[in-house]
């Protein structure tokens, strides 16, 4: 078991070197650099590019690459230009946020998705069944931008019953209890509206699975055995049908990171989407860059997590 | 109290397709005495299983006409709840492909554990563990300690059937239906799952049917033998007079296509065509009558039923009075009918 889970670590380190390298080069290949387009173009030709070689912009790319690297490992992902400060500290603030934001969703997400998807699987093509399928195909078919545009508008302008941006009301003291209700209050619209749209793959995921186990042969050797209808579902059925749900939950993690971009940006919730969206309009590379690399170790350390919760819970998983 | 501990009756099974019912079992009546081992025979798709399924109640949108009387209870028409008291306790079965039978993510201990659960509640939990390293020893499970621990992808597909065993016998049924039992496992295991089931049958005192398409199997274990074709029962008789005098067409052509290595045979007698599916089974008539053309339509009985020949040997349908090999002569395939 702890064998599988440190070989499963020890893998997890090429893939981020070969990330980063990945993520620099392509930076690289970006047209224009730091002193392209922000100067004044009545500047002597000359001075600029005296002004590159001293900032090390005309070094050989691995010498950059190294030199990025370095300050890296120590926490030094440069400046931004656009909000004058490092962007490290940028992305603490937003990360924070957007955690909060995937903690919320995650929930509803679940809250929905279990009750449905169980009922689903377990009446399939009855009344219930179809009504939750019905719900699920709409789901799939509404565009994630347009529904949460609607929510806003509905909820936020109409009812006013929801604060409109943010993360937070001005003026609130960190640290006391109208400051987290203000804080959960942003929270609630965006999270309810993501999480009424993705969690649709959830649900269709776990009904197909409850169907699929109540065939398996070991449930007519459950039900042979005497056992219940209810104890069939909650001993053998549901255990067995959440195994692929548990193993999602790992890149379900990705997404606590990551952020959406869609709703952070419709809902003016300062997270890591619209940190990412704004950076990439606003050509602040040091800032894309580091939001990509942050993404792309988000979706590496999501498949380990998988993998690891797939391990303790499916034991044909644990390699010996 | 009659020797008889299970009386079929008259069963149909049927499954609805689209908006029609189809008959796996038809008009299936026989019985099964206490320790016996009645076995089933026929080829895939005669029904073999699906007539197991429907005494176990293990059907579950399949509509059941006729009775199946069992200790008092009719399982043809029985409550869910009354069902669950007996399967696993009075009647348990065998299940055919043991790589699948067991749940995946439980340990063999707690799969077995579940039916003492289940049946006998006043048992500890310490005397449940107790009694289930007892029931791996019986079915010759090494190391008992150790394997109850253990997850059914770590066991062979031998033991894995042992297990299934141990969960069958636990609560020392009165019936133990084992649905082709050995047709996963390859032929030194076969050999000894088929001894196990015979030692514990006398151990438990149970009546057994005993579902399978190798005759070599039934020679061996049964006590009488009953053919099916089709959802019907052809023929059923004791397995001695079924191997010396077999009548039906049928039987004739299941015992014909055995390979006999002593004459030196190099063609293996095949039956022509297949069982025709359950949509496209002829309702009237005759159902062996598409397999067997060269003999004469007058030959079959309108409305084919159970005829008996002997004493405790019945036949469905009179065309086994006329019917020899298409490269036998009809003189040669009447001997032995009076």
């Amino acid at each position: 078991m702890w064998k599988f889970i440190v070989r499963r670590l020890v893998i997890t380190f090429p893939q981020i070197i070969l990330l980063s390298l990945l993520v620099f080069l392509m930076a690289e290949m970006m047209p224009g650099d730091a002193l392209s387009g922000l100067l004044d173009p009545n500047i002597d030709p000359a001075a600029i590019e005296e002004q590159r070689i001293k900032l090390g912009l005309n070094d050989p790319w691995h010498i950059k690459y190294a030199d990025w690297v370095a300050g890296l490992v120590q926490g030094d992902l440069g400046q931004s230009f656009k909000f004058k400060m490092p962007v490290t500290e940028l992305i603490e603030q937003r990360l924070v946020n957007s955690f909060w934001l995937g903690v919320a969703t995650l929930i509803f997400t679940y809250l929905i998705a279990i009750p449905l998807g169980i009922t689903s699987g377990r009446y399939n093509d009855t009344w219930a069944d179809q009504m939750i399928t019905g719900y699920t195909y709409i789901g799939f078919a509404t565009p994630l931008f347009i529904f949460a545009l609607v929510v806003l508008w509905i909820f936020g302008f109409q009812l006013q019953w929801f604060p409109t941006s943010g993360s937070v009301e001005p003026g609130m003291v960190p640290g006391t209890f109208e400051y987290v209700l203000s804080k959960i209050q942003h929270l609630l619209l965006p999270s309810l509206s993501l999480a009424l749209i993705t969690t649709v793959n959830t649900v269709q995921y776990l009904r197909s699975e409850i169907i699929d186990t109540k065939q398996k042969d070991f449930i007519i050797t459950a039900r042979a055995k005497g056992a219940s209808e209810s104890r069939v579902y909650n001993r053998h059925i549901l255990r067995n049908s959440l195994l692929p749900i548990a193993a999602f939950f790992g890149f379900e993690i990705t997404g606590l990171i990551g952020g959406t971009v869609f709703v952070e940006q419709i809902f003016g919730y300062p997270g890591m989407g619209q940190l990412f969206l704004e950076s990439v309009v606003g050509r602040d590379y040091s800032v894309v860059t580091s939001v990509v690399l942050l993404f792309g170790i988000a979706s590496i350390l999501g498949a380990l997590i998988s993998d690891i919760i797939l391990s303790l819970v499916d034991p044909r998983i644990r390699i010996k | 109290m009659s020797k008889e501990m299970l009386e079929i009756k008259n069963l149909k099974t049927s499954f609805r397709i689209k908006d029609n019912y189809y008959a796996a079992v038809d008009d299936v009546t026989l019985t099964l005495n206490k320790n016996e081992i009645l076995g089933i025979v026929g080829e895939s798709g005669s029904g073999k299983s699906a007539l197991a399924f429907s005494v176990m109640g293990l059907h579950n949108r399949a509509k059941i006409e006729g009775n199946i009387l069992f200790k008092e209870h009719d399982i043809a028409n029985i409550s869910p709840s009354k069902l669950n008291k007996l399967r696993g306790e009075a009647m348990a079965m065998i299940f055919q492909d043991p790589l699948t039978a067991l749940n995946p993510l439980m340990i063999v201990g707690e799969q077995i554990s579940e039916t003492l659960i289940l049946h006998k509640k006043e048992m500890s939990q310490k005397q449940r563990k107790e009694k289930v390293i007892d029931l791996l020893n019986k079915v010759g499970i090494p190391m008992p300690e150790h394997v109850y621990g253990q997850y059914p992808h770590e066991l062979s597909g031998g033991m894995r059937q042992r297990i299934i065993i141990a969960i069958a016998i636990a609560n020392k049924p009165e019936l133990l239906i084992a649905d082709e039992p050995t047709t996963a496992l390859d032929v030194t295991i076969q050999a000894q799952i088929l001894d196990l089931i015979k030692t514990l049958k006398d151990d438990i005192d149970a009546g057994i049917i005993l579902i399978t398409h190798d005759l070599g199997v039934v020679a061996e274990m049964a006590d009488r033998v009953a053919v099916m074709y089709a959802g019907q029962i052809v023929e059923i008789a004791d397995v001695h007079t079924l191997f010396d005098n077999p009548l039906h067409p049928y039987t004739r052509s299941l015992l014909n296509s055995v390979p006999n290595t002593q004459e030196g045979q190099e063609e293996l007698h095949v039956i022509q065509g297949i069982v025709p599916s359950l949509s496209k089974l002829p309702r009237e008539g005759c159902r062996f009558a598409a397999r067997i053309p060269w003999i004469d339509d007058s030959a079959h009985e309108e409305n084919p039923v159970m005829h008996e020949v002997a004493p405790g040997h019945f036949v469905r349908c009179t065309c086994h009075n006329h019917f020899h090999f298409p490269d036998e002569s009809k003189e040669d395939s009447t001997h032995g009918i009076s």
